[in-house]
């Protein structure tokens, strides 16, 4: 039997994981599509959908295994794709101190983009750990999963743009970036981390320009917080 | 199935999982100088700034601006709403809601 203050984080973790699960399912379904069409079976797609669970990296092996790709490149094209998660577990690590190895080796298999945002606004707004967190990320897989092996079946069940359903990611987005945003500094990291992706976006292939602008701009965030606190300091002093 | 393909889902599986997990396993036990704490509390405004804003002003492949398109006007109520009502659910039925009416318009 489980303990029924786990039965508890499991029903959170999974309530709390809807958004996710509402912007997962079209995709997952379109990606099922694609996948039909560049010659793959339903469970080869599941196999995928369970193995890398991305996104953007499975759509793009679909359609380099379309157009005849090898299979390094696709492996070699994945990795840099999915480099960007790299910083997303490094900034949960602060929320997931003293864990064990297993329990963390689990949570790293459900870091993605959503997943990591949801959790990460949890975890500051202080009635989150890391089993309504792991809850959230296997329900989030599961959505996934199972809508790309259904749209490997080859139906596109729901007409693509019903509802502003494409939308429920990015609105999702743009509300836990607000939820982040704690006083001027935070406003000055997110606007030059935008200005800059948008900048790298258009001159490197690929979607490298995440890494290099949230680096860039936190690496900024950081020295100017030094500067502020510096001259802060100055002033008291006097 | 092949296995080819096996080889291949099997590769992509273990270059998307070691990112996720080395920082997971080495920073989470170990005293993180302030710093680095500092950067870490950053990058999340930083990495969902820098995934939203490219998504709303380009499109295409290779990509180029395209600043008049309805994800970018839809944009900026959704981002209001989320301000003033700091509500999740809310904001993604609106969100949702304004782009099916700007698409139509759009069309």
């Amino acid at each position: 039997m489980l303990n029924p203050a786990y039965s508890s984080h499991l029903k959170e973790g999974i309530g709390a994981a809807w958004p996710i699960c509402l912007g997962y399912v079209p995709i997952g379904l379109a990606f099922g599509v694609l996948a039909h069409n560049a010659g793959l079976s339903p469970w080869e797609i599941g196999l995928m959908s369970l193995f890398v669970y991305a996104g953007s990296a499975q759509f793009i092996a679909v359609s380099m295994i379309g157009s005849g790709s090898a299979v390094i490149p696709i492996i070699l094209t994945t990795f840099t794709v999915n480099l960007r998660h790299l910083l997303m577990s490094s900034s949960l690590a602060v929320y997931l101190q003293r864990l064990g190895v297993g329990p963390l080796s689990l949570y790293a298999y459900g870091v993605t983009d959503e997943s990591f945002a949801l959790n990460m606004t949890r975890f500051r707004d202080g009635d989150w750990d890391w089993r309504r967190a792991l809850a959230l990320n296997q329900t989030a897989n599961l959505a996934w999963i199972v809508s790309t092996i259904i749209g490997g079946y080859g139906g596109q069940f729901i007409p693509a743009g019903a509802f502003g359903i494409d939308y429920a990611l990015p609105a999702m987005f743009i509300c836990l970036l607000v939820f982040q945003i704690r006083g001027g500094l935070y406003v000055v990291v997110a606007v030059l981390s935008g200005l800059l992706a948008v900048a790298f976006s258009l001159f490197f292939p690929g979607n490298t320009y995440i890494v290099m602008a949230s680096v860039t701009a936190a690496t900024l965030g950081v020295f100017l917080r030094k500067w502020f606190d510096k001259g802060r300091d100055s002033t008291e002093g006097s | 199935m092949k296995t080819d393909y096996l080889f291949l889902v099997l590769g992509m599986g273990i270059v998307t999982y070691l990112p996720r997990w080395v920082p997971l396993i080495f920073l989470s036990r170990s005293r993180l100088p302030e710093w680095l704490r500092q950067w870490l509390d950053f990058i999340p405004a930083a990495v969902l700034s820098a995934l939203i804003l490219p998504a709303l002003v380009t499109t295409g492949e290779p990509r180029h601006l395209t600043v008049f398109q309805p994800a970018l006007l839809v944009s900026i109520p959704t981002l209001i709403f989320a301000w003033k009502t700091r509500s999740l659910a809310g904001t993604v039925i609106i969100g949702m809601a304004l782009f099916w009416v700007a698409r139509r318009f759009f069309s």
